[in-house]
């Protein structure tokens, strides 16, 4: 329901993008981050050196229907299932996360098991994420 | 977690509600209203403080600052961030927790980040609805920052009780200060950066674009509205907040009057900051002896009220293809010179409140 006068209200896709981990770099981060707000979403950029507990407080406050993690330094396999764990500690079972980096393939199949919707390498454009997370958004009215 | 349920978890203060709460109304979705209802009546005992400035002149790190001197002092604080949506894609990039995320894992800080989403002024009214809902979650001071652009520093006065401008040195124009009809909505200003060189000179230009705004509403006489503030800048001034007289008889009015204090800050460090949120409690102290309080929240609600009908009267005319087809052939006959534009307004306005 639209309010008065150039109003475009109803539900918008929200998205935070954060960097887990200690590597400083978030050129990446950035540059997805940017795509997403060009396709329409709210994106809640939550800056370098987050550790899993911030990101998932910060998720709950801002309603997200979407955690998008980006992370170089290799400690994927360590903080990726961390935030899941603490989603389910919450009980937040309707956000969607997804992981981006450079992450190996054969490290795949098991973030994917601990509920990573999907792993998005270097190679993969941002249209590609884009489409992913409007098909597989979990959320509601 | 069921609609009734989300409001009596709020109510409690519980995260998730809130924030769930927060979205419901900000997306409209049907029903909306009941759930607004319900909390409506728990609001009202939040200091509302509005920050809004320029790009990039430190609110949201001033914001941070301020939120730590709230923790400090046993407080809590909701924070409610606004930034532009994007007009051509409807998306928007908001960066403003960035600065403040070390508050993430403290329960006693709420943060969350707004899109304008297409309103033309900038303020939604779905920040005045998350203001509300946190006011009724019980967190004890609710802080807007907004960017002072268009008329968004106009609509902050209008929600908040206390109008902090902000302010910087090099940013190169003395507009930004005197711009036309904003200092009047300045309850106090923050200079900030005050390690970059030209901080005395932007306390001048306020204390000076102060003083003309004062003169011109009082039509040349009466008080000024900074006489008596000369020790007003600067942080060495600021014990003047809680001892120094802030108010003086406003003969007019025969009710004292605020004179806005100019702050000078650095909220990288959060030098100036504790002095701030001094002022910003005298402010709500001035206020709230000065019945000035119950007059703002009924220009809001008043503000809050007519909008929402004309909201609907608008609906009425776009939602409606019969009278959506009745303003095409109006405005076209207008156009024709068949009929004056008053006549048709009125003839359409007949159709719609039938
Ligand atoms: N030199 C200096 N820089 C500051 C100060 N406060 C904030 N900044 C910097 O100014 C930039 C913009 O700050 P931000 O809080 O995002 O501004 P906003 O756009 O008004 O919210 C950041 O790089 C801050 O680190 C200050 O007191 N002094
Ligand atoms: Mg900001």
């Amino acid at each position: 329901m639209g309010d008065s006068m150039g109003t475009d209200t109803g539900r918008k896709i929200r998205v935070l993008v954060a960097k887990p981990g200690l590597d400083g770099h978030d050129r990446g981060a950035k540059v997805v981050a940017r795509a997403l707000r060009d396709a329409g979403m709210e994106v809640i950029y939550t800056g370098l050196r987050q550790t899993p507990e911030q990101i998932v407080a910060a998720a709950i406050q801002e309603d997200v229907d979407v955690i998008a993690m980006s992370i170089l330094s290799g400690a994927h396999n360590v903080l990726f299932p961390k935030v899941m764990d603490l989603l389910r500690e919450k009980g937040v079972d309707d956000i969607l996360v997804v992981g981006g980096g450079i992450i190996p393939d054969e490290d795949i199949p098991a973030l994917k098991e601990c509920g990573i919707a999907d792993i998005f390498t270097p190679g993969t454009s941002t249209s590609e994420t884009v489409k992913f997370i409007e098909e597989n958004v979990k959320r509601r009215s | 977690m069921g609609r009734t349920e989300v409001v009596s978890r709020a109510l409690s203060g519980d995260i998730r509600a809130v924030s769930r709460l927060i979205s419901l109304i900000e997306d409209c979705v049907p029903g909306f209203e009941g759930l607004y209802s319900e909390i409506y009546p728990f609001t009202g005992k939040a200091h509302v403080i509005g920050i809004t400035g320029p790009p990039g002149s430190g609110k949201s790190t001033l914001v941070d600052k301020m939120a730590a001197v709230c923790r400090e002092r046993g407080k809590t604080v909701g924070i409610v961030a606004v930034d532009p949506t994007s007009p051509f894609t409807g998306g928007a990039l908001l960066g403003d927790r960035l600065r403040m995320q070390r508050h993430a894992l403290d329960d006693g800080v709420f943060i969350r980040s707004m899109g304008t989403r297409g309103q033309l002024g900038g303020i939604s009214r779905a920040t005045s609805g998350a203001v509300d809902v946190l006011d009724a979650a019980g967190y004890d001071y609710v802080i807007i920052e907004t960017v002072g652009v268009g008329q968004s520093e106009v609509e902050i006065a209008s929600i908040a009780d206390t109008v902090v401008l902000v302010q910087v040195p090099g940013l190169g124009d003395d507009i930004q200060v005197i711009k036309a009809g904003v200092m009047e909505i300045g309850d106090l200003f923050a200079v900030n950066k005050k390690d970059r060189p030209g901080v005395e000179r932007v306390v001048a230009e306020i204390r000076i674009a102060l003083e003309l705004s004062s003169v011109a509403s009082r039509g040349g006489g009466g008080t000024s509205r900074i006489a008596g503030s000369a020790g007003h800048h600067g942080v060495s001034a600021l014990g003047a907040a809680g001892s120094e007289r802030e108010e003086t008889v406003d003969e007019e009015a025969a009710r004292p009057c605020w004179h806005p204090p100019i702050l000078q800050t650095l909220a990288e460090t959060g030098e100036g900051v504790g002095e701030l949120f001094d002022a910003c409690d005298e402010h709500m102290r001035y206020l709230a002896g000065t019945g000035e309080l119950d007059d703002r929240r009924y220009r809001r609600a008043r503000s809050e009220t007519m909008q929402i009908a004309s909201g609907r009267i608008w609906r009425g005319l776009t939602d409606d293809r019969g009278a959506f087809a009745a303003a095409e052939e109006l405005a076209w006959k207008v156009a024709r010179r068949e009929i004056d534009p008053y006549s048709a307004g009125n003839e359409l306005y007949e159709m719609i409140v039938k």
